[in-house]
């Protein structure tokens, strides 16, 4: 049919999307709403001698004014890291609180400091430019380099040097031998830039309590509600999980930085019960830019061993990662766990040892941006790898050949602890070699040059985890929760089926692709299923979407529900039509005894099961509804290559990339329309990461100078090529739908595909390396001093 | 934003009336984001929108007149403008994006001297007359500095008389977020000398007289190669040093030279 499951059915939810009838958190308007605005810290670092709200309660429409004291006075909580991370030496890391509004002391600009509420918004900030602020000024630090620096300023007294925690990964003693063998080492240092998401959606909270009931009913957008409402109900809020209900209606794309907990949602239940008025806050996008989470920022430096047939006998990492003033919801976790893990690539390097400094500077918090550690750790490897092949005189594709896991070693466990799950990674190089004419390429640069053009060609073959995760894996590394999925399918009397997931979509198509999984199952049309997310009290517990996980482990709980309601189903048709069970089989929609014409519809099944006249309820009961959660044996591993090819203009130093071919291997595919749709997306923020996204903290004050759209670039339509895409399929073997995730791979495998791809170019004319993101200025600054070199 | 008054007139004169110390709103492109970050507090807003007198784009004997109030999109879909000066169209045709150009105007550009706006580039290398409820200036000593024009307290700019000049083009390198001119140059071979302005680069459009001198004897790209162009005073900001900008000042120079020698 052409609803199941490799059917580029068109998206369900587009409709609403594009003719502007979706339902965002801003779009709930509940009677007697208020309006929350937040006061943020201007200066970086301080302690806090006064924030007198006074004068702000009188100012018109104002219902009432907090400061951080107050919060405390009621016993608000912090907001807690969901992430233990071990130093080295076996100590815990250094855990620093973070209040819901600061009280002592601010860390970051942007920093909550004091909360009014009034009718308006607008009442709100006129009645916040009344409190009266005083903080004294302590020194800032904003970059790892000046944080670590002897003498650096200091941002919590617990955390000696600034270092967080000092972590380490992998056995040091057989890297030390395999690089004492080494016939060449390749070095470098590395900078994996901070990001700034910026979801079109900027993040909102609306809040109310019934007295009545004593329930808390809060709409956010977020990517994980059930999560949220742990975290209120046991950390930040403390209530009651059962009596809090989190409702994430339609949600204008997350990115990673739309799943952790945030001071807003906190602070609009607790005002909500306290003045008995719903309490709403809607970001601004300045605000968005001091307030959301940032991602990535980390410096690296990287060795690679390899032998005198070039094959790779070792790695060595050492990273530096900006936390920010405080630890973020996954903060720790990212640059350790979901980052070290990966280090390997696709190449069977036998012998690896990572360590991560987590550093604290005077900066906004850290965590989860697409890719979430795993774009770092590809990163890394992707440029090393092009940096040794440089090194040799080799070509780079030929060196990654020379050295890819070969399809027979699967499944293959690198020395990080990884078992990658399937994979053809020679064919995935083989098909972007071919897609992109890597072959005609020096032709190409020689015709560029010839109008002046400075022509490049990059490479990156990418690996990833998905699907997070084995609940036993994440919690024996920190992890404080599972991370299992689930999802309850309920078939009504007139045979439509509902499905409720604890996943949530955030843009990526679920109501399409989960229901093209259920159209597949029950052969049943997609407009007779409907797909529910985003309600904790319509949904089992799950934990969101994040991660690439929700197919792999959702779609997986909703086979495991549709298996249970087809068994029972089989049970129902044994005793409608006198038959086995064992005969009884389910074909095309129609329960049926096998080798006969007799059998039941899927929707006359559905009726059966809602009028039990026809089996015996005392041995089946009434009704059709099943749950199922699932807890994967294993990550999924996700793979394939990506080919940038560009130009760079030395006039100007403006990068033009010209061609970019993609093979992934994402194993088997729903809805291919919405996989090419989320290469598409992913590619083009690792192209933003690369050459635009320029996160700038001044050094001495920690402001945050590129707090706008008109100076932090985010690419637009005309930045980004068209892109040539392909795949190949290696099912996975860890679940029963076969798929790996599609969601993060572009960003993870487009940046260093792009910096290779800028390096190359660039190499003729005497530049030797470059840092994200390669910015006309900076392209044309080191074009200037190869000159001068030269 | 702040509260504020809000007029409408529907002339001239009743806008100036209304002025009182307020502020005019043009398209609002600069203004608008100004009062949502309350960077801006005016007690008044007179809306020009509608004063019809201040729109439409006519030719004037040997003048291209367009009032102020006219919108960056009309000035880039002008059928007599592409015909008549085909740069100042194409000028306009690239100012920030569709929504920019469908409510920015070229009096609130001109009057605003932002230094990185780009119809000042044009209205300076064609010498352009600024014509204000009041009296008739010259754009060469219009654009005074940093967002400061000539204009005195209450004055409105009502329209922008321009030659008719084929022979012109502007290169524009923009910033990369913002997409406002980097470097603007705007390229005008009058027949009686070469004239180079430009935007973006420093507090304030300003004349390259030595890139003119060069192309009076040779009208050609690489007529500018060899003079240096000094780095001091022009702009710095996360996207460029001065000395970048020194550099796209030539390198957009040559292109605009180029578009010149383009032209049927």
């Amino acid at each position: 049919m052409g609803s199941g499951i490799g059917a580029s059915v068109l998206r369900v939810e587009d409709q609403r999307f594009i003719t502007g009838t979706g339902t965002y958190t801003d779009d709930i308007q509940r009677p007697g709403q208020s309006h929350a605005y937040i006061v943020r810290a201007t200066t970086a670092h301080g302690i806090i001698k006064k924030v007198d709200v006074s004068h702000a309660l009188s100012a018109p429409g104002v219902i009432a004014a907090y400061n951080g004291a107050d919060l405390q006075a009621d016993k608000i909580g912090i907001l807690p890291c969901g992430w233990m991370t071990m130093n080295i030496d076996g100590t815990p890391m250094f855990s620093p609180t973070m209040p819901v509004v600061a009280h002592d002391r601010v860390r970051y600009v942007g920093e909550p400091i004091a909360v009014v509420i009034a009718e308006s918004v607008h009442q709100a900030k006129d009645a916040a430019e009344l409190i009266e602020i005083e903080i004294d000024d302590l020194p800032a630090v904003a970059s790892i380099e000046r944080a670590i620096a002897p003498g650096a300023p200091i941002v919590w007294d617990g955390a000696k040097g600034n270092v967080g925690f000092h972590w380490h990964i992998g056995a040091e003693a057989p890297v030390t031998a395999a690089f004492a063998r080494a016939a060449h080492i390749a070095k470098m240092d590395l900078v994996n830039s901070r990001i700034i998401c910026n979801s079109m959606e900027p993040r909102a909270v609306c809040a109310e309590f019934d007295v009545g009931k004593g329930e808390f009913t809060l709409y956010l957008s977020s990517q994980n509600p059930h999560v949220q409402r742990i975290l209120l109900a046991t950390a930040s809020l403390g209530f009651p999980e059962h009596k809090i209900r989190v409702i994430s209606p339609d949600v204008g794309g997350g990115f990673g930085i739309k799943a952790m907990h945030y001071h807003e949602e906190v602070i609009a239940c607790w005002a909500a019960r306290k003045l008995g008025r719903p309490v709403r806050w809607t970001s601004e996008r300045s605000e968005a830019f001091i307030s959301d989470r940032h991602g990535r920022d980390h410096q690296t430096h990287v060795e690679l061993a390899l032998d005198k047939d070039a094959k790779f006998i070792g790695l060595r990492v050492s990273t530096h990662a900006n936390m920010g003033g405080y630890y973020s919801t996954f903060g720790p976790a990212i640059p350790t766990f979901f980052y070290a893990t990966l280090l390997s690539g696709t190449y069977p390097i036998p012998a690896i040892y990572c360590d991560v400094t987590g550093v604290l500077t005077n900066t906004v918090p850290v965590d989860a941006y697409r890719g979430a550690g795993r774009p770092e750790a590809t990163y890394v490897i992707e440029r090393i790898v092009d940096r040794a092949a440089d090194d040799l005189g080799m070509d780079p594709a030929e060196l990654r050949r020379r050295n890819l896991i070969p399809v027979d070693a699967f499944p293959y466990k690198t020395p990080m602890g990884s078992e990658y799950d399937s994979g053809q990674y020679e064919l995935a190089l083989d098909k972007a070699l071919a897609l992109s004419d890597y072959k005609g390429f020096e032709a190409r640069r020689a015709e560029a040059k010839t109008r002046g053009k400075l022509r490049g060609i990059g490479l990156s073959s990418y690996i990833e985890a998905c699907g997070a995760a084995p609940s036993k894996i994440v919690m024996a590394n920190g992890g404080g929760s599972g991370m299992f999925e689930s999802a309850t399918v309920r078939v009504n009397p007139t045979g439509g089926v509902i499905v409720m997931t604890g996943t949530h979509s955030h843009g990526q198509g679920h109501e399409t692709t989960f229901a093209q999984v259920v159209s597949d199952k029950l052969s049943i049309p997609m407009e007779q299923i409907e797909i529910v997310h985003g309600d904790t009290a319509r949904t089992p517990f799950g934990l969101g979407t994040n991660g690439s996980r929700s197919l792999a482990l959702g779609g997986t709980a909703i086979i495991k529900a549709l298996d249970k309601i087809i068994a029972k189903g089989k049970k129902i048709t044994s005793h409608v039509l006198e038959a086995a069970e064992a005969d009884i089989i389910f074909e095309n929609g129609r329960f049926s005894v096998v080798g006969t014409d007799k059998g039941l519809a899927f929707g006359e099944l559905a009726f059966t099961a809602h009028a039990p006249a026809r089996f015996p309820t005392d041995e089946i009961e009434p009704g059709l509804e099943e749950t199922a959660f699932f807890d994967p044996v294993n990550f999924t591993f996700p793979a394939g290559v990506h080919v940038c090819e560009l130009e760079i203009d030395p006039d100007t130093g403006t990068t033009d990339i010209v061609a970019y071919s993609v093979v992934d291997d994402f194993g088997n595919i729903v809805n291919p329309m919405i996989v090419d749709g989320q290469v598409h997306g992913g590619t083009v923020q690792g192209i933003g990461q690369a050459l635009l996204e320029n996160c700038v903290y001044d050094e001495d004050s920690a402001q945050l100078l590129s707090g706008s759209l008109m100076d932090y670039c985010l690419p637009r339509a005309d930045d980004v090529p068209n892109f040539k895409l392909d795949y190949i399929v290696t099912p996975s073997p860890h679940n029963a739908l076969g798929v790996k995730g599609c969601g993060e791979a572009g960003a993870i495998a487009a940046t260093p595909a792009v910096m290779n791809a800028v390096v190359d170019a660039l190499q003729p004319a005497g530049v030797q390396d470059i840092s994200m993101p390669a910015t006309p200025l900076k392209i044309w600054n080191a074009l200037q001093a190869a000159k001068a070199a030269a | 934003m702040y509260s504020f008054n809000y007029v409408r007139p529907s002339s001239v004169a009743e806008a100036v009336k209304a002025l009182n110390g307020g502020n005019f709103l043009s398209g609002g492109m600069t203004l608008l984001p100004s009062l949502k970050m309350r960077l801006a507090r005016p007690e008044t807003l007179v809306d020009l929108a509608g004063i019809a007198e201040l729109t439409g784009i006519t030719i004037e004997g040997d003048r291209l007149c367009i009032g102020a109030m006219t919108r960056h999109s009309d000035v880039a879909s002008s059928a007599d403008i592409q015909r008549v000066l085909p740069a100042l169209a194409e000028l306009a045709g690239g100012i920030g994006d569709p929504l920019v150009r469908n409510r920015g105007t070229i009096g609130g550009s001109i009057a605003n001297s932002d230094p990185s706006a780009d119809y000042p580039a044009a209205a300076v290398a064609l010498d352009a007359t600024i014509v204000t409820d009041r009296r008739e200036i010259p754009a060469s000593s219009f654009f005074t500095g940093l967002f400061t024009t000539a204009l005195q307290a209450g004055e409105l700019v009502t329209r922008i008389k321009f030659p008719m000049i084929k022979r012109a083009a502007y290169a524009k390198f923009p910033s990369p977020a913002s997409r406002y001119a980097m470097v603007g140059v705007m390229v005008v071979d009058t027949g009686k000398g070469v004239r180079v302005a430009v935007t973006g680069a420093g507090p304030c459009v300003f004349r390259q007289e030595a890139f003119e001198k060069a192309l009076d004897q040779n009208f050609a790209p690489q007529a500018i190669d060899g003079i240096v162009v000094s780095a001091e005073g022009l702009n710095q900001d996360l996207f460029g040093t001065p000395e970048y900008r020194a550099n796209l000042i030539s390198v957009m120079t040559r292109r605009a030279v180029a578009a010149v020698q383009a032209r049927r």
